[in-house]
């Protein structure tokens, strides 16, 4: 609390930043979020931001209305407040800038976030993903696989959890010695097992082989995953990287594997970039995306331009050559990069996702993450910049890999259990901190932080919210017949993510969406039948028949389950926000008319001159509100209100 | 001329099919005066594909030894390999469906010699006309009158017979109005906002050429337009430095001075050959295989048809909004008053006018704005995407309306009754159909050529209860409101149920349209259930009471 200077700054400015449109209200700064209340008393519209989810907070030079201060976030929400006072925008400037940089862990949300449960709730929490049951799903440890204690106490790799799973005949001193061949230690371990062909998709870092350096412990331990496997003599080698990135890796005495020296194996490059690469292409994005008046030619040359697309297209590339790999050759894949957490993880699971409609699920999809990217390492706080930290480190990583996933629902609407809603969430919830599934680097770090001691599970969380990010399409049986996904690779079905970049733009969203009306129907379907099934069986129990009693009209009337509020959900919030919906496209329309006028002529065309009630989204509001209390956590308020 | 002329060979045995989504097969080809038939030998499966030959777009043909391929591009997209044995066969079966795929001769098309027998030509040809639709509507009575100063067309080739003009107007004045407007489209009234009285108004480009001439006429005919007090805006499709060229050649714009209290605006849209060569570009995108994401981005954004898309709902938006928000009438027109015009109205409309969000209601506006105001059809659509014929007249216009409509339907699921699929249905038939309703540019044409006495109507078709249901959006709700799209490039997309049509992708999607349908077929079933419930439950009330004094007996 010491680092708040003013907490309450009254009549500030928040402007829309693809129209003209802005509102007034009071900004209040706490010691979690920075919250902005609009002065209008009838449906006054709140915006809290939580300091974790601001990347950076800038200071514009002064206008004549006051001081801008423009607030990027990580979860792509951009807001423009302006300032009366100068002084007081420097003061929110400096809180903002002290309290976006936490210096310990111990500062997180999480360890201060209290969602009224006790411990016994929280320990259930933590206990709802196992890895080891994971592993026993597929079908681990088995003849060939087995479980090995040698990192028990992280001596072997510190960035790996306790359990790792190797081939049989993989003995203790062929792993150690396999390890110190491995940068940052990270020797080669099972990550999924492809029960029907006994293939197996193994992960690790690149070799410390600089230009001909050898290590007969790896070669044997590439071996023994390659017998572990009968139905394929040799084991393909991804490299994920470039060609010329693992070549330049060579000069520091790391690089990649030597065909003629390990027996049996097929080595490829995949070319995926590296995380500075993608940062730069996600910044650009979020550049060309966030122009005013964009037309179209700009946008899709920008697109282009930032590569980003061209990036996420090559991590589903790889993915499915790994799961071609696997499933249709039967042969074992070993994936790496340079150390093993970040294009390995992506390629890995997003594989997996291809092979295993399990993971398809909601709770197969938290195990998938859970497993390939927190338990072996993805440096959360690093990647997602939770702490203080090297700007270099932060990169966008696990954002792609939820993209790749998305683009998959796009192509097959039918295969997921849950819907872009449920990945957007997890995005949310990587960056804010409040939960303690993403916090720290490792286990190790998490286990000496005391995470399931001190924090809650995002996991337990989403699962108690589950109906709202059912995929209303999802066919399990179709999983049945088509277990593998085979996703096209023509670059027209890779597309622009507009609700999760434009998630808080206003004027970006459909005024309507078929998923959430789809997920109503569904799940007045459910209800329907339960009412219908208890009057039955009470006209049983009082002995009278069923008759038909006449026909029947949909009413619209009925009740709606609680929605979140989002506008990827579609229809405004409010009738305030109608209107508002309404102006802000009368502006677009409005600039255009009045381009090549003359100045002055315009004079007839007020804004102000049409009459938005008449005209506003009355009945769409009447549909799609929801009465009832809004879910505890949305993405409009960014995190839970109770706790403030 | 005969048919039977350009066949030699009609019949070709052994040959395999090759097409998308099923595997080859091996059966019998036949070529006849307007088809293509292709079916396998098998007895037991019956699995034909009839093409219609007005429908193939380009062929080309490679011979390899003895034998040849015939590869066929349909206008639709859809692109078939034929292996035909026999190299003199394979040529033969090529130049006969070359020869009979570019007949350009009307009455001999198909549409004239379509006979199914469920359909007859007494049934009623059209859904309605500009007098049937005008005795409805008794609110304009008291501003605007029937005229049938056309009703030979002599005035205005392409408009119909009956037309819609301002009461305090005679036809005198619309004579001398029509002389001043190219190919004598005056303006007339397209649509009637009951809201709040205003209305959008259509017509050509005014001849006033290098000399900036008046015609008193035009300029009394749109002062009754707006009765005189208020302000009215005319959208040019132009820009504003066309319009001016277009001085040059006797056309030219509405001038401040003459028609004071109109406002200009201009809104250039592409028309015609850039049209027609974003198309063939995009499409040609569209079937690029390199896999590359920079190259598809580069072509996609090289052939500018989103950038159409985007430019056509940003005007058709500002004519809404002109009418609904500013409470003004406007007047349409670029030059032709047959294209871009057109397209403009048609999308106004549809935001502005839920009755035309209907299925018959779409189908209406597609019929008064299209058909009967004269879009050359004959000549827009003469060839799509593939052909390697020069280009003469051919312009996407229509499909672009198609491709901003399904825009629409993308931002508004629930307030349009029709599906893709009618789109699609359109798309397909305005370029090659068993019905005559595409037929001829304009409706002196069609009365010239009889089409309405010897074709069937495509619309009236659709409308079938049997055709009817494949057509509905199953999450149709009306709104009263207006529908405004949202422009910005974001917000804008490929239409990957066109243009994709032939990909693996669309299956799936159509699989997920079909469980959309379960889904809400569920709802409704269920929700008859419910209220059958409800009704029970009031039974069960009385009952329960005699239920609770039982137990209270067996207690005592």
């Amino acid at each position: 609390m010491e680092h708040i200077r003013t907490p309450k700054v009254e009549q500030v400015k928040l402007q829309d930043r693809f129209s003209n449109k802005s509102i007034t209200g009071t900004l209040y700064l706490t010691a979690t979020h920075l919250i902005f209340v609009e002065s209008n008393s009838t449906s006054a519209q709140e915006i809290w931001i939580l300091h974790h989810h601001i990347a950076s907070v800038e200071k514009l030079s002064l206008t004549t209305t006051g001081c801008p201060l423009v607030i990027q976030c990580r979860n792509f929400r951009v807001v423009h407040f302006v300032v009366p006072r100068e002084r007081d925008c420097h003061d929110v400037y400096s809180s903002l800038l002290r309290l976006l940089r936490p210096v310990s862990y111990e500062e997180l949300y999480a360890f201060s976030y209290n969602p009224k449960q006790n411990d016994e709730q929280r320990e259930e929490g933590w206990q709802l993903i196992d890895l080891a049951a994971e592993f026993e799903r597929m079908g681990v440890p088995c003849d060939q696989w087995q479980l090995t204690d040698v990192n028990r106490e992280y001596k072997v790799c510190e960035t790996y959890p306790r359990d790792l799973y190797v081939p049989i005949t993989a003995s203790k001193p062929i792993i150690v010695g396999s390890s110190k061949f491995r940068s940052k230690g990270r020797f080669p371990v099972l990550t999924y097992f492809y029960q029907e062909k006994k293939a197996a998709v193994c992960r690790c870092s690149q070799p410390l082989s600089g230009f001909s350096a050898r290590c007969l412990e790896d070669e044997h331990m590439l071996q023994a995953i390659s017998r572990a496997n009968h139905n394929s003599r040799f084991v393909y080698v991804m490299d994920t990287r470039p060609k010329l990135n693992a070549l330049a890796n060579r000069a520091a005495g790391k690089g990649y594997e030597n065909e003629d020296n390990y027996s049996n194996i097929r080595f490829q490059f995949v070319g995926i970039e590296n995380i500075h690469v993608m940062r730069a292409s996600l910044q650009k994005l979020l550049e060309v995306v966030g122009t005013r008046a964009l037309s179209m030619t700009d946008y899709l040359q920008g697109l282009e331009n930032s590569g980003w697309l061209r990036h996420i297209k090559a991590v589903v590339d790889a993915a499915i050559f790994l799961a071609k790999a696997v499933t249709v050759e039967g042969a074992s894949v070993l994936v790496h990069c340079s150390d093993g957490w970040d294009r390995t993880a992506q390629v890995c699971s997003l594989g997996a996702l291809l092979m295993d409609p399990y993971y398809r699920t909601i709770k197969g999809f938290m195990v998938l993450i859970e497993k390939d990217w927190i338990s072996f390492g993805h440096k959360f706080a690093d990647r997602c910049d939770q702490l203080d930290g090297d700007s270099k480190e932060v990169s966008p990583v696990f954002t792609q890999f939820l993209e790749c996933v998305w683009q998959l629902t796009e192509q097959f609407p039918q295969a997921f259990e849950f819907s872009e809603w449920f990945l957007i969430q997890i995005h949310e919830h990587v960056h804010s901190c409040q939960f303690g599934n993403f916090l720290g680097n490792n286990q190790r770090q998490r286990e000496e932080l005391q995470i399931k001691e001190r924090t809650y599970s995002l996991w337990a969380h989403l699962l108690s919210e589950k109906q709202n990010y059912l995929n209303p399409l999802y066919n399990p049986i179709l999983a049945e017949t088509n277990p593998v996904l085979e996703p096209s690779t023509q670059p027209c079905f890779f597309k622009f993510w507009r609700n999760m970049y434009h998630q808080f733009d206003r004027s970006m969203h459909p005024r309507q969406s078929i998923l959430k009306h789809i997920l109503t129907l569904t799940e007045n379907n459910r209800e329907l039948e339960k009412t219908a099934q208890t009057l039955k069986a009470k006209l049983q129990k009082l002995g009278v028949s069923t008759s038909p009693l006449g026909l029947y009209t949909p009413s619209r009337e009925r009740a709606l389950p609680p929605r979140p509020q989002s506008l990827i959900l579609g229809a405004p919030l409010s009738r305030k926000e109608a209107q508002q919906d309404e102006e802000e496209e009368e502006a677009v329309f409005g600039e255009e008319a009045r381009e090549d006028e003359p100045p002055g002529s315009d004079g007839e065309r007020t804004v102000e001159g049409s009459s938005a009630t008449e005209n506003g989204y009355p009945e769409l509001q009447g549909t799609f509100e929801s009465k009832s209390e809004p879910a505890i956590v949305s993405l409009e308020f960014g995190v839970a209100r109770m706790t403030c | 001329m005969e048919f039977s002329e350009h066949i030699k060979t009609a019949n070709v045995e052994d040959v395999i099919l090759r097409q998308p989504f099923r595997p080859s097969i091996k059966g019998t080809l036949c070529v006849t005066g307007h088809h293509l038939l292709f079916s396998d030998r098998e007895e037991d499966s019956s699995w034909q594909l009839l093409l219609l030959l007005r429908n193939i777009d380009a062929i080309e043909k490679r011979i390899t030894g003895s034998s040849g391929t015939i590869t066929i591009k349909c206008k639709d997209l859809c692109v078939l390999h034929l292996d035909i044995p026999g190299m003199e066969q394979c040529l033969n079966i090529a130049s006969s469906i070359e020869a009979l795929s570019s007949f350009e001769n009307i009455p001999e098309m198909y549409p004239f010699f379509h006979r199914p027998q469920d359909l007859s030509l007494e049934d009623t040809w059209g859904l309605s006309s500009t007098e049937e639709d005008f005795t409805h509507m008794q609110e304009l009575y008291d501003r605007w009158r029937l005229s049938l100063v056309n009703s030979d067309f002599s005035i205005c080739p392409s408009y119909p017979s009956a037309v819609i003009v301002p009461r305090s107007v005679d036809d005198e004045t619309l004579v001398k109005a029509a002389r001043f407007r190219q190919g004598g489209r005056f303006p007339v009234l397209c649509y009637y906002h009951s809201k709040n009285g205003m209305v959008i108004m259509r017509s050509s480009q005014p001849m006033t050429g290098a000399n900036r001439k008046r015609c008193r006429e035009d300029e009394l005919l749109l002062q009754a337009v707006i009765d005189g007090s208020e302000l009215g805006y005319i959208v040019d499709t132009r820009s504003s430095q066309q319009a001016q060229q277009a001085r040059m050649t006797g056309g030219g714009f509405e001038s401040k001075s003459c028609y004071s209290h109109w406002k200009r605006l201009h809104r250039h849209l592409e028309r015609g050959k850039v049209l027609q060569e974003s198309l063939i570009k995009l499409v040609e995108a569209c079937g690029d295989q390199s896999h590359s994401m920079d190259r598809w981005l580069s072509k996609l954004e090289n052939s500018k048809w989103l950038s159409h898309v985007h430019c056509t709902l940003s005007t058709a938006g500002l004519v809404a909004e002109c009418v609904e928000r500013d409470g003004h009438s406007v007047l349409v027109h670029g030059s032709d008053g047959t294209d871009t015009t057109l397209l403009v109205t048609t999308l106004a409309q549809l935001i502005v006018d839920p009755q035309s969000r209907t299925l018959r209601g779409f189908l209406r506006l597609l019929e008064k704005e299209w058909i009967q105001a004269g879009h050359p059809f004959q000549q827009r659509c003469a060839h799509s995407a593939y052909s390697h014929a020069r280009l003469k007249q051919e312009s996407p216009v229509f499909l672009l309306l198609l491709d901003c409509v399904w825009q629409l339907s993308r931002q508004f699921p629930l307030a349009l009754e029709f599906n893709e699929m009618l789109l699609l249905r359109l798309a397909q038939e305005a370029y090659a159909s068993d019905f005559g309703t595409f037929l001829c540019n304009c409706e002196q044409e069609r009365c010239a050529l009889g089409v309405k006495e010897k074709t069937h109507c495509l619309f009236q078709f659709l409308l079938r209860p049997s055709e009817r249901e494949q057509f509905l959006n199953p999450l149709y709700e009306h709104t009263d409101l207006a529908i405004w799209p949202c422009v910005q490039p974001q917000s804008l997309h490929l239409w990957s149920g066109f243009f994709l049509r032939w990909t693996e992708h669309a299956q799936n999607m159509e699989e997920a349209r079909q469980e959309i349908w379960t889904i809400v077929n569920q709802y409704r079933e269920k929700a008859g259930v419910e209220e059958t419930s409800q009704a029970l439950s009031k039974h069960c009330e009385p009952l329960s009471v005699v239920e609770n004094l039982m137990e209270e007996l067996t207690v005592l």
